[in-house]
């Protein structure tokens, strides 16, 4: 069911991303056969608290502790140069997390590609990751460079002027995802 | 951001957003990998007019982690010594395409000048006895980080006493000016032969009562007593300044656990710091050094991280 919400729908609510992200749990923990050796890197904003909901899943499922940081990729941006400073978000990525290990990106809408691309340049720097994967809450196409996610919540086809809004309860209260109409911003 | 000229410039939430940025870039120093792709293609000229070398080096590391080509030029071997002028010099080296200029000069004053003769940005590093920015940026970070670990991480309401020669410190004036936008509350002792002669409309605390003043401070910065001042009658001798105005170790033993000391280096160990303040526990003088590289990656990042809409 479609409502709306100042302006922008909302196609999925706090239960449809539960189920989706409960989903993807258990799909990282196949695709990896078990727990072992992985490591769930957030991209900031939203990337973050969502690695750190897998992380949870995942360890409740599988009965271990997952490692879980934080990786925010401003710094390594190819479009840093097409407008002003940007604020830079965390990067905590905890010890031994990378070299060897299966690194899972998390971010909650991959779109262009280009801040997947601007995450795999930035691991570079932290270590060499035995492989990596990504996962997506929302894949709403229009990409710019060839990458695409491993798993993926909702496929959600957008016109470019569209816009795609994740909320989540630890950074906007409540969990919900949004489209809204017009300008980009 | 165009320039950082002088601390004076910042708001409060520009000061916040150098330190947080700040904050990210001291983890790249522990990284096995210390690069970060963010300036590639950006050109630093660092023109020493006076000797340095932690601030330059410090710039330099600053501006190759972040991948930016970083060039000094000193006054010494450079067509400065053949009677060029430096706005000559600035401006040849504008029109090859410079992005930024660090500039250290015995000169108050010289690098808002520079900031006008030139399309680059310019970052004062230390003019004369004027201002020192980015030393007072990684003071306050390092105050910041001490804040976090001992109380609640906000500069409202903490006591800073800055201790020394403030009147040839070009540290001091940074970090007043800083340090009120920040909303500390900051202290100053120095014997009266030292203090600059408008301090009283620097808006602060200036006593000659060192001992008093450090009972509640939450840091203490000592400043450098250039020895080269020493025969200037600006005080009798070392020994006696140490007395007054130095942090003995007897000083030391009277600090509040909590109390941070700062230096902004070189040390004059016996002079205005004593070997047991200066290896203290207490002390963050090596914090300081670190968080030097962190802040100026921080501020290089501020001022040529964007696009034209902040040139």
């Amino acid at each position: 069911m479609t409502q709306f919400h100042g302006g922008a729908r909302t196609v999925w609510d706090a239960s449809a991303i539960s189920r989706a992200l409960t989903r993807m749990a258990h799909q990282i923990i196949e695709a990896n056969a078990g727990a072992e050796g992985l490591t769930l890197l957030g991209i900031p904003t939203r990337g973050a608290p969502l690695a750190h909901r897998f992380a949870r899943l995942i360890g409740e499922a599988e009965g271990v502790e997952v490692p879980v940081g934080e990786l925010d990729v401003t710094m390594y941006r190819d479009d840093l140069r097409r407008q002003p400073v940007r604020p830079v978000g965390r990067t905590r990525v905890p010890r031994d997390s990378v070299d060897d290990r299966v690194v899972v990106l998390v971010d909650d809408v991959l779109n262009s590609g280009r801040t997947i691309a601007a995450a795999l340049e930035a691991i570079k720097d932290l270590g060499r990751p035995q492989a990596v994967r990504l996962a997506v809450l929302v894949d709403r196409g229009h990409r710019e460079l060839p990458i695409q996610a491993d798993h993926v919540g909702k496929d959600l086809p957008t016109s470019r002027a569209e816009r795609v809004d994740v909320h989540l309860s630890e950074v906007d209260g409540e969990d919900g995802v949004l489209i809204a109409t017009g300008e980009e911003g | 951001m165009r320039h950082l000229l002088s601390t004076a410039d910042l708001s409060s939430a520009e000061a916040t957003a150098i330190l947080d940025v700040a904050e990210e870039m001291h983890d790249v120093q522990s990284r096995p990998v210390k690069k970060l792709p963010t300036l590639r293609g950006k050109t630093i000229v660092n023109m020493f007019f006076e000797d340095s070398t932690r601030t330059r080096t410090s710039f330099e590391i600053a501006g190759k982690w972040m991948s930016a080509d970083t060039i000094n030029v000193s006054a010494k071997g450079s067509s400065v010594s053949k009677g060029e002028s430096m706005r000559d010099t600035m401006l040849t080296l504008d029109a090859m395409g410079v992005d930024c200029f660090v500039i250290r000069h015995p000169s108050s004053g010289a690098p808002r000048q520079a900031a006008g003769w030139v399309t680059a940005s310019v970052i004062n590093a230390g003019d004369g006895q004027h201002e020192h920015p980015t030393q007072a940026l990684l003071d306050a970070f390092t105050l910041r980080r001490h804040f976090r670990e001992t109380a609640d991480g906000e500069f409202a309401g903490k006591r800073l006493v800055i201790v020394g020669d403030l009147l040839h410190s070009r540290v001091v004036r940074s970090n007043v000016l800083l340090q009120r936008t920040l909303d500390a509350q900051v202290t100053l002792v120095a014997p009266p032969t030292l203090l600059p002669t408008d301090v009283e409309t620097w808006g602060v605390r200036v006593t000659q009562d060192f001992d008093a003043a450090l009972a509640d401070a939450d840091a203490v910065m000592m400043l450098r007593v250039q020895r080269e001042r020493m025969s200037g009658g600006f005080f009798p001798t070392a020994r006696e300044y140490a007395e007054n105005y130095g942090l003995t170790a007897e000083r030391l033993h009277r600090l509040r656990p909590t109390t941070a000391i700062l230096h902004p280096g070189p040390m004059n160990r016996g002079v205005e710091i004593s070997s047991e303040a200066a290896d203290a526990t207490a002390s963050r003088v090596l914090d300081q050094v670190s968080a030097g590289v962190a802040v100026r990656m921080s501020v290089l990042y501020h001022l040529l991280g964007g696009g034209e809409g902040n040139r």
